[in-house]
This record gives structure tokens, sequence and C-alpha cells, in this order.
């Protein structure tokens, strides 16, 4: 994945730092809310909604079931329509290959629509290295990228800023800002208009990503909002997308189950304004699609992991999720943040660093971002298996270990519960080490007495 | 009918209050209560954090407990949900596990406990209650037939409060700002006495509610529940000492 | 190995355990089955007008022998002087236009030619009422992709008789080796605190003519 994330502070860090910002805290609040309430209403008005979303769910996991066929069988109809098909079995092939695409067309610029994979693979930065300038077309990335900003966000990366700090970002960064630029959406939206009108105009090659590829037929799938996408994938001369291997859906009709079921969770809209297909090489265009694992091999070898790969990337989950609205995108160092990123950055990379290796933690299991997933992906599930496998801290293993010590015999912990009443006057009101996060602000349970058990074997529960 | 109770290890050590008010509820409704004395912990913050060795261990410690009972009790959401969902992941059967409000309504059919509690209550259905064994509103429906009782709504109440068992310790900064966010929307009800059929998530809460000075009270369903007109002098929870 | 072989083989070892997989299609699908057939709408054209409606496009009612009118108040409404043309769009449609130069793109119109047109109007392949999505396939009448994206304001007539319920039936009737573009509403975003504004790149301003009922 993209390197600008490197050597970063663990999780809790990361969110610790986040949650003092009132600003941040501010914006995130009022975005995921506002999609919260949509995303509710749309999804309440699908009376089969919980029949599309057990589909999308088989649906997915049957492609990954014979992933390997509905590949071979995508490459057969792409070639057959004119397109050409490339594989690349990590970020920096599939960066080689795009750059190498671009060069044979003698061209230094592209313009991107909004892609989750070529952000994992940090293709703009490759790019830079062979001399070619990506520019990203989509609103939320054109502000990250003049703002010199990460995305925080699958859908929305700019969702940590709000319209007085895109104004700023775009006065400060965007040459042919309009000087009374104002602060409404509207107003900011046709900057970005103004600004990439000739670049559209004037390019010849587009690299995008897509929402699915549909085996049978060979058509690739985009569904975005503001016309970007379209302007990317019909003008320019040549088009590459990079698609992930998970991306695909076996046949034609599998989308009237996600052109439904993607809209509604993650905008929250009935559909979202533009959805294109096309098959192979279109009006005329150049068409490369660039197949990429980078790790997602990896995930789908964890039988209980895997079902990460059905995700749609629709975001919903973050939008649900009480962590993510609090510590934001950025803490959790990876392009994909929020629930979905706690559970596949570190299958994708590992659990080598230390930040990596938190983001298992980095939930309450409070289970909102399963219940909004629309292919139905048990993400507490996921964490807690991935917890199992990460690395435990010597104090947190051996203090886990007393404790099953404890409960492995009533005797044991009866003895304990003993001990504790009767120093309960003694106890520290502040917990040491790590545990006075605890008591930093809250105070600790009176310790009674008399345990329950104790009462219950004095009086077998009281009077009848 | 006989019932086994699994009071679980948070509720045996510091809430003996909401074990003996679980006790006396299915007394009162006429079943015949065993506490099976080699139980210990379901196991579930060893799972939670990643322990999953210590916790099958414990799991098949439960399933051997409580081999021979036809239906156990268990007066605590998540501890209930542990058991019911993930032990079949670690390969441990059991025998049914009902939580305390799942049993009064599913299989004892009552939705009117009986019960006194004359206080402004506001109830937090808590993660696993909610989206794991999902109660639905059976807690709400047993509240609202308490005498005296009224009770009022949760702005955001799905919303989690942060506990998140070890999640409370390793991402203290998070977890305390989900607190104060249920803290606040509990304190903008203007209820005397918060709710939950969890004390786990009650330990969290109410040990900021009490570290703030807020008056506010955190009693378990089952205290609630319990509680009756001849009990003690009305305004004094069964709970006591919930915080220090 | 060639990476094709490499990704191959580490797929093939990775699911070589998991189940075969059945998919439910429980839900509402294009041939009425599914568990939830009993669902049918009645009024698709006024379905689909209320729901192109909540995109903040403008719908508009015609008989069929009025849509010449609406379309030449649309265009004067909309301002339009320059208005592109795809091959194959009915000719009684332009009928009622006066002092609106047509831009007909056969042959193609040059980019910036089409940029500097005022609109374009187009037919459609399919409608889906639950939605309010038309669906373009670059069929007569509705031209290539370009067409309906570089005006700044798009004028579609729907004939009444081409919407379905949903997206299914949408799916259904559609052919994939032809590019599709599904529209709802004009252009819009909700990148600025994830909600919904309407005009960026694409069309700002879109008119829908249903005809007949
Ligand atoms: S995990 Fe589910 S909810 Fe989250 S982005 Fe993926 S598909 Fe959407």
């Amino acid at each position: 994945m993209s390197g600008t994330f490197l050597g970063m502070p663990a999780f809790p860090a990361n969110a610790a730092r986040a949650v003092q910002d009132s600003q941040l805290r501010h914006n995130l609040r009022k975005a995921t809310h506002t999609i919260r309430a949509k995303r509710l209403s749309t999804i309440a008005e699908v009376p089969d909604w919980r029949e599309l979303r057990e589909a999308a769910k088989a649906v997915k996991d049957a492609t990954l079931r014979d992933l390997d066929r509905h590949l071979l069988c995508l490459e057969e109809q792409v070639t057959a329509t004119g397109g050409h098909v490339h594989w690349a079995r990590d970020a920096a092939e599939a960066c080689r290959i795009v750059a190498g695409l671009v060069r044979a067309t003698g061209e230094t610029e592209v313009v991107k629509v909004k892609s989750m994979a070529t952000q994992e693979i940090g293709l703009n930065e490759a790019l830079a290295e062979h001399g070619i300038e990506a520019y990203e077309t989509d609103l939320a990335e054109l502000i990250v990228q003049l703002g010199d900003d990460r995305p925080s966000h699958i859908l929305v990366p700019a969702i940590h800023r709000n319209r007085a700090e895109i104004r700023e970002i775009f006065l400060r960064s965007m040459p042919d800002a309009p000087p009374g630029l104002t602060d409404e959406p509207a107003a900011l939206a046709e900057a970005a208009r103004l600004h990439l009108r000739q670049r559209f105009l004037a390019s010849k090659v587009a690299i995008s990503g897509a929402n699915f590829a549909v085996a049978e037929t060979g058509t690739l799938v985009v569904l975005e909002s503001e016309g970007n996408g379209r302007m990317c994938l019909t003008l320019p001369e040549t088009l590459i997308s990079v698609v992930g291997i998970e991306k695909i859906v076996p046949t034609w009709r599998d989308l009237e189950i996600f052109l439904q079921v993607l809209p509604r969770s993650s905008t929250g809209e009935r559909m979202n304004p533009y959805t294109s297909t096309w098959t192979g090489a279109t009006e005329g265009q150049t068409f490369h699609l660039v197949l990429l694992d980078n790790g997602r091999t990896d995930v789908l070898a964890d039988e209980i992991g895997r079902q990460a790969l059905r995700c749609i990337r629709c975001s919903a989950c973050l939008n649900v999720c009480p962590v993510y609205e609090r510590a934001g995108g950025h803490a959790y160092g990876s392009v994909y943040p929020g629930p979905i990123g706690a559970i596949l950055t570190p299958q994708m990379r590992g659990m080598g660093s230390p930040l990596d290796a938190s983001l298992p933690y980095a939930s309450t299991l409070c289970g909102a971002c399963y219940d909004a997933c629309p292919v139905a992906i048990d993400i507490p599930e996921v964490l807690v298996h991935l917890r199992a496998r990460a690395p435990h801290p010597p104090a947190e293993r051996a203090a886990m270990g007393a404790a099953a010590w404890t409960f492995s015999r009533a005797v044991r912990l009866t003895r304990a519960q003993r001990l504790a009443s009767r120093l309960r006057r003694l106890l520290p009101r502040r917990l040491p080490g790590p545990l006075s996060a605890w008591t930093d602000t809250r105070d600790l349970p009176e310790v009674p007495a008399e345990s329950f058990r104790d009462w219950w074997s004095r009086t077998q529960g009281g009077p009848r | 009918m006989r019932v086994a109770l699994f009071i679980t290890c948070v509720n045996d050590t510091l809430y003996p209050g909401t074990g003996r008010a679980v006790v006396s509820l299915l007394r009162r409704l006429g079943c015949e209560v065993d506490f099976p004395e080699a139980q210990t912990c379901c196991g579930q913050m060893h799972l939670n954090t990643g322990y999953q060795d210590e916790a099958r261990r414990l799991a098949r410690r439960f399933r051997a407990v409580f081999a021979r009972h036809e239906i156990v009790v268990v007066p605590s959401g998540s501890c209930a949900a542990t058991i019911r969902e993930h032990y079949p992941r670690l390969g441990v059967e059991t025998p049914r596990v009902v939580e305390l409000t799942e049993f009064l309504v599913d299989v004892l059919g009552v939705t009117d406990v009986g019960a006194y509690f004359p206080h402004r209550v506001t109830y937090h259905p808590t993660c696993h209650s909610l989206r794991g064994l999902r109660l639905g509103d059976r807690p709400e429906t047993l509240l609202r037939a308490v005498r005296g009782l009224e009770l009022v709504p949760l702005p955001g109440a799905e919303e989690c409060c942060g506990f998140g068992g070890t999640f409370a310790v390793k991402n203290p900064a998070v977890s305390a700002a989900m607190c104060a966010d249920k803290c606040r929307a509990v304190l903008d009800t203007g209820a005397e006495v918060l709710c939950a059929a969890d004390n786990s998530c009650l330990t969290h809460l109410g040990g900021a509610l009490h570290r703030q000075r807020t008056g506010v009270r955190v009693v378990h369903i089952a205290e609630i529940l319990a509680s009756t007109e001849q009990d003690k002098p009305a305004g004094t929870p069964i709970a006591s000492g919930r915080g220090r | 190995m060639s990476a094709r072989e490499t990704i191959l083989r580490r797929i093939r070892a990775a699911v070589a355990d998991a189940p075969e997989v059945a998919v439910p299609r429980d839900y509402r699908t294009a041939s009425g089955a599914g568990g939830l057939g009993g669902s049918a709408v009645q009024d698709l054209p006024g379905l689909f007008a209320e729901r192109v409606d909540d995109y903040r496009a403008t719908v508009l009612r015609a008989g069929p022998g009025e849509v010449a009118g609406v379309v030449a108040e649309r265009a004067a409404a909309r301002g339009v002087e320059r208005l592109a043309v795809p091959p194959g769009l009915p000719e009684e449609w332009l009928a009622g236009l006066c002092d609106v130069r047509l831009l007909r793109d056969d042959p193609p119109l040059a980019n910036d030619e089409l940029d500097r047109a005022h609109g374009v109007i187009t037919g459609c392949a399919v409608a889906v009422a639950e939605t309010g999505t038309i669906v373009l396939d670059g069929g007569p009448g509705q031209g290539r992709r370009a067409l309906t994206l570089l005006p700044d304001y798009h004028l579609c007539v729907v004939p009444a008789g081409h919407i379905v319920r949903g997206v299914p039936e949408a799916v259904a009737l559609l052919d994939p080796r032809r590019p599709l573009t599904w529209i709802s509403g004009p252009s819009a975003t909700s990148d600025i605190e994830l909600d919904r504004v309407e005009g960026v790149h694409g069309p700002r301003v879109l008119d829908v003519v249903i005809v007949g009922n």
C-alpha cells in the first residue's frame, strides 16, 4: 500500500490526537450523521433489502470460490472485445505496468477517476517517478491533492474537511480559483468544474478503477456522481483500469443486486447520478485492464478473513462506526480506514508494524458495521479472529494468563474475591500502569463486602 | 420451571446486588433457581482480546458446569452473546442459554413482572443486547410495565457507549470520548437512573457519571424488575456502592 | 512463472477448501419471481416522475402529439441556442424549435464544438421508475457517450412504455455489449460534508419529458 503511511505510530496514539481536534470531530460527526439518516431512509423503502443483502453476500462468496475461473473468463471476454489484459502480483508490478502503458502513448499527463486500488498501490507517486503527472478529478480527491493531504474516507476522501477549509484550500492552491469564491458547496463545485474542464478536454490518457467487472461479458462498471468519471472514461484515447481481482461478479445479471445495494449503502441515494458500463475497446478507445493481486490472495487463503474480499467499498461501515467518527480516517494509517480497514489492512500488510498490529483492536466490537454492511461481512468476527493472531504485549499476556488461572477453578475465584473484599477499603482509587487509562475518566465500582457466590452459599439464595 | 443461573464473573465479584435481584425476581415468578457453584467466567474477555486458547478452555469449562441443565439464564447481554454466538465458533456446544429479559418475555411469557420503581429511567440497549442477541424492545416492554416508572427515551440509544472490554484500556481516548457523548445524552434526558441489561457497560458509564458528580445512578434492569412496593423505601435503588 | 500463472495458482491454493455456494435470489426479480411479487406498482410513469423530481431534475408530461411543443418550450426556457442532436432522433421532436441551431453529431462533432453546445436532446433505452434513472445505450436517438456529457443541459424524452419498475427489469433489458450510461438526476457531489449538491462536471441541468401514459 501507499508509502505515505509508513512509520506511523499505532492507532491509539493517532486516535488520541484526533480526538483532541475539535474541528475534525465536528466535521466528522456532522458528515457521518448526515449520511446515517439518509442511508436508513433509502434502505427502509426497499421491501426486499434483506433478500438483496443475502444475495449480494452469496454472489461474492460464489465469485471468490471460483475466482480463477471467473478471472480467466473475464480475460477472454475483454480480449475478445478488443481490450488488453495485464496481471500484477503486487503494487510495484502494477505501477510498472501502468507507467509503461502511459509512456508508450508518449503522454506525460494523465487524468484519474477516484479509485481505491490505485491509491492502495501508490500509483500517483510511482508515475511521478517516471515523469508522469497524475491529476485527480474527483472533487474530494482534488481537495486532498491540492491540500497536500491524505485521504481519510473511502468514498469521501476529504470528509475531514468542512466547506470553509475547502474554500481556503482552493484559494491557496488552485491557480484559477475565482477570487470571490464563497464556501457554498455549489460554488466550490463550480470552481472545480472550471478548473478541470480544459484538462478533461485535452487529456489523452485516463486511469480508473472499477466497482465491478462482469466475468461473463467482460464488462466494467464505474459508479460515480460528478461526471468526472464519465469524462475520464469517455474522452481520452487511452483508458487504463486498475482493478482488484475481487471486484469480479460472475454474471451480467448479478449487477441487478449490486446496482441496488451499493448506492443506497454509500451515499444514501436511490441511485448515484452516473453509472458507466463498457465492454472492451469502446467507441474507438484503446483499453487496458490491469488485474491486481497485491495481497488479496493472502486474504483469500484465510477461511474467516476472506469475507473481507466481499467488500464493495460502499463505506457504510465507516459512516456508522463510533470509533471512526471520533478517530478519523488518518488514524488507521491506510487508504482503507474504518472497520473495513481494520480487517483488510492487517491481512494485506501483515501485522509486523505496531500500527498494523493495533488495527484489529481499533473497535469496541459494537457490531454497527456488520449491521450496515450490504454484503454482510461479519467485521467483529474477523477482528476477533485477527486479534488471536496479533502479537500480544508481555504484561497483557501475563495478566490474561493470571485471570485464566483464577477462572479455571471456582475455589481460586472465591479466594480472589474474598481477598478483594477484605482489602476493599485499601484498594486504590486510581489504577496503576496501563489500567490508569480506566481511572483517568471513571471512578471504580466499590468492591462489595461479600460476593454473590458467598452470599448464595451462606443463604442458598435468601428467603423464599 | 427450573433454571440454572450463570451469574457472570463481573456480577459475582462486583455486583452481587444484581445477582440477588435476579434470584428474587425469578423466584417471585415461580422459577426454581439453581446456582452451580463451580461456574466462573464465560471467557468473553479472553476471546475478545485475542486469547483464544484460554477462551476455549473457559468455554469447555462452562459446558461441563452447565451440561446437566436445561436452560441457563444470564443477566448480561454480552456474556449471553459470547456463549451463544462465539462458543459454536470455538467448537463448543452448550445447553440453551438465554439473557434475562429474553427469558422473561420469551420463555416465561411475562411482560409485567409486578415491579414498582418510582423513578425517571432511561434505558441504554448495549451493543451485544441490541445487535448481538437482538433483544429488540423486550427490555423496554418490561420497563414500561413497571409501576411508578417513567421511561424516557435515550437519544442515539443504539450507539455504543465506548466500553468494549479491553478497548477502554487499549484505546482510552476514543473510549472516553464515546463515553462522554453517551453521558451527555443520558443527562439530556433528565433521567435519575440509567438502566441497562449489562453491568459491564454500566461500570464504564456509571464510573464516568460518578466521576462527573452527575447524580445519575446506574442500575441493572434486574434490580428494577425485582423492586416491589414492600422493598426498600421508595427512592433508594437497590444498587448501592456503584462508585467510589 | 508469469504473474498470471502465479496469481491463478495462489487463488487455487487459497480456496481449495472453500465450500460451494448457492445464490438465493429471493428478492424482487425481473420475472416477478422471488417472495415479494405482490408489490407491483401500477403507475410507473407517476413513480418515475416523482423519483426524478427528487433529484431536482424537472419532469414534464406530454401527450404523444405534444412532444415538439414541450421540447420547444424547454429549449426556450433554458435559453438554448445551440442544441446537439444524436443521429436517429425522431425529427418530429424537433419540429417546434425556432431560433435554435441544431448541431447534428453526424459526422461526430469535435469535443470543443460539443463543449460549446448549450444543450443536448436524446431519447433513452430504458428508464427505472423506483430509482428515477434513465439509461442510454448509444442506440438511435441517444448518441455516443460524450454527447450527453459535455453540454451543460440535457433534455431527455422518455416514452412511457420504456419505463420499468426496478433495476432488475432494466438489467434484463439492456445489452452489456453496448456502452451504457445510467443517469439519475443532474451531476452532483456528496464530497462536501456528505451532503448532495447538484452540478459538477456532467450536465448541471436535466429535464425529463415523459411521453404518453
Ligand atoms: S465492509 Fe461492507 S460496509 Fe464496509 S465498505 Fe465494505 S461493503 Fe461497505
